[in-house]
């Protein structure tokens, strides 16, 4: 039986309008959510769980305390219990980079010590792309980016996956295990969570690490990539906006596509 | 100097286009000390791969001649013995799915920061200055590193390089342990194929998350033959099972380029535009006026799409 752990991440949200302040988007402009591939890749472990191929299912966030609604939503999908990770070293820290996260997950898989581990491919806010396989490669794992199907059989220690690269080809791959997986989105439907699992989350175990609990360096986390300056991207077109309400708009659309003669 | 170390990809025995944009990325970003630029092209026909890709700018060429296919654990051996042999202080990668693949471990192991998805880059030989987007291109950010990085590069952010090159081209004698590779790629397969191919139509009514429910579909519908239009869309109406496959647009899906595209609800992030930016004209219905597609639209409507659809709809019945 497998043991799994899942890195599930809470990622900031942004209003369609808002102000940036400095080299950061002002506070009353942010939300939060379940970073959306990990999503899947939660629901790919449960799904793995629950046909019988895995005993357990784990999660880990590095995060403040705000991201434990977040957590309780992993929960409730079906993980069986959660660490948090988080410092008073890591409250300064501008940029988490890549390195940053793989020495703190690596710290945890250590301590963990499971055969899969599943990421998203990547983080919705920050998209680095990279913690995944970074980490893979710390823990001498081998690994997988953008997987878009598993293979729930895992015979003889090696997952059949398939990698979604461009232009709709797929590659097939074996990987041995252990291994980390960065998961892509429609790979599987996540659950909503039910009001049952809502209710059990609550109970489930939350444990929260410091940097010291799991024997990392604070100047390790410190990161090498600061962020100088954030601003909004300039436009590549001069765009005509239609204004005057919806009718009026779509008036002035429905005469450029006759003009255009592409409609009738 | 900052000598710059560049990575070509490449897929089923064709060079693919990154590889000619990042000899441009690296060639300027060499430049900017006077450094060298060198490329590296591993497995496959890399005598014939390397004839092609010495162009202008390209100061030599390192060929690995190991296995036809992309495999992580050898691109990550062959870069990091490439990175010991030459020393250079920039290692570019292509931020393609296989440089997804390669270049986190190659940087883990080489114990150097990287920095994906970069837009533009700068030196000044010590400091490294990237700018990058954040929040699905609704900011774009500058950030900093000092010292040797690893770096991933946006596709068609650069020209692709011209003109014939004379770089030095030699094969690389790289060791490769066989025992870590342990991964194997076992073959590929096309996907998306069916009836329907929208790269073919002159008009894509497209249609995004803004849409909300599976429900809401046929208000799309009925535009779509209300104009005798094909309706196309973007990832997430997919991996929701609300379209086939095949109606994607985007860098796992179809590239398309018809005379009018209309994105309704959908965002404009970077895999999006990848498979749209060349339609001909670009009209985005969104009520956020800062998403990010209203950077490359032509004509814009802010507002909401199950205000302005049937509006639309109705003009032609
Ligand atoms: C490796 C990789 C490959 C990918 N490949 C692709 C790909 O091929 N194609 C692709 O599309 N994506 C791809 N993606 C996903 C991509 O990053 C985005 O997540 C996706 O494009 C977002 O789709 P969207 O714009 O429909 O949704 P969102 O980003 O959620 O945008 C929805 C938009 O609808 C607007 N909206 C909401 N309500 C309304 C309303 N009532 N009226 C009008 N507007 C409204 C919102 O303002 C918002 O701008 C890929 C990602 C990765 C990591
Ligand atoms: N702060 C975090 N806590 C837990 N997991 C994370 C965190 N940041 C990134 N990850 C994981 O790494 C994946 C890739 O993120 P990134 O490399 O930041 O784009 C995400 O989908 C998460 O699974």
């Amino acid at each position: 039986m497998m043991k799994i752990l899942v890195t599930v991440k809470e990622v900031a949200t942004v209003e369609d309008e808002f102000e940036i302040e400095g080299t950061s988007i002002a506070d009353q402009y942010l939300g939060s959510d379940l970073n959306e591939w990990d999503d899947y890749a939660v629901e790919e472990a449960v799904q793995l769980q629950e046909a019988g191929l895995a005993d357990e299912v784990v999660t880990v966030t590095i995060g403040p305390e705000d991201c434990e609604q977040t957590i309780r939503q992993a929960l409730a999908k079906g993980a069986d219990r959660a660490i948090r990770v988080w410092d008073d070293a890591l409250e300064d820290v501008d940029v988490l980079d890549v390195g940053a996260k793989t020495d703190i997950l690596g710290a945890v898989v250590e301590a963990e010590d499971p055969d899969l581990v599943l990421t998203g491919v990547q983080s919705g806010d920050d998209s680095w792309g990279a913690t995944g396989v970074a980490l893979a490669e710390d823990l001498g794992f081998e690994w997988a980016a953008v997987v878009n199907h598993l293979e729930h059989d895992l015979e003889d220690g090696v997952a059949s996956v398939r990698r979604e690269l461009e232009g709709g080809v797929e590659e097939l791959t074996d990987v041995g295990l252990p291994a980390v997986l960065t998961i892509q989105t429609g790979i599987n439907e996540p659950r909503y969570a039910s009001l049952r699992g809502i209710r059990q989350a609550q109970r489930k175990p939350l444990d929260v690490q410091g940097l010291d609990d799991l024997g990392v360096d604070a100047a390790a986390v410190e990161g090498a990539v600061t962020l100088t300056d954030m601003y909004e991207p300039e436009s590549e077109s001069d765009v005509t906006v239609w204004e005057g309400g919806a009718e009026d708009a779509a008036g002035q659309l429905a005469e450029l596509l006759r003009e255009k003669g592409v409609a009738p | 100097m900052s000598d710059v170390l560049a990575i070509t990809d490449h897929r089923r025995g064709e060079l693919r286009d990154v590889s000619y944009e990042i000899i441009t990325a690296g060639r300027d970003l060499a430049d900017e000390t006077g450094g060298d630029l060198h490329l590296a092209v591993i497995s496959g026909t890399v005598d014939e791969f390397a004839e092609k890709l010495d162009r202008e700018g390209v100061d030599a060429i390192h060929t690995v001649d190991y296995g036809e296919e992309f495999n992580h654990g050898v691109y990550t051996q062959t870069i990091t013995q490439l990175y010991d042999e030459l020393a250079p202080q920039y290692v570019l990668a292509p931020n393609s799915v296989n440089g997804l693949d390669y270049a986190p471990a190659v940087a883990n192991e080489l114990d150097l920061p990287i920095v994906t998805d970069a837009v533009g880059l700068e030196t000044d030989g010590d400091t490294l200055g990237v700018t990058r987007e954040m929040f699905g291109g609704k900011v774009e950010t500058a950030t900093e590193l000092e010292g040797d990085a690893v770096v991933t590069i946006r596709s068609a952010e650069w020209p692709a390089a011209e003109g014939t090159g004379d770089a030095t081209i030699e094969a690389f004698d790289v060791e490769i342990d066989e025992d870590a590779l342990g991964s194997t790629v076992t073959g590929f397969e096309e996907v998306g194929g069916g009836d329907v191919d929208i790269s073919e139509a002159d008009v894509l009514v497209s249609v995004g998350r803004g849409i909300e429910e599976e429900d809401n579909i046929p208000i799309i519908e009925e535009l779509a033959d209300a104009l005798d239009a094909t309706i196309s869309s973007s990832r997430p109406i997919v991996d929701n099972g609300w379209l086939p496959k095949n109606r994607q647009v985007g860098q796992s899906g179809k590239v398309v380029t018809p005379d009018v595209y209309i994105a309704i609800g959908i965002s404009g992030a970077v895999q999006h535009v990848a498979g749209m930016k060349g339609s001909d004209t670009i009209v985005a219905i969104n009520t956020d006026p800062n998403a990010p597609i209203m950077d490359i639209a032509d004509y814009a409507i802010h507002d909401d799409l199950f205000d302005v659809i049937p509006a639309l709809t109705e003009e032609f019945q």
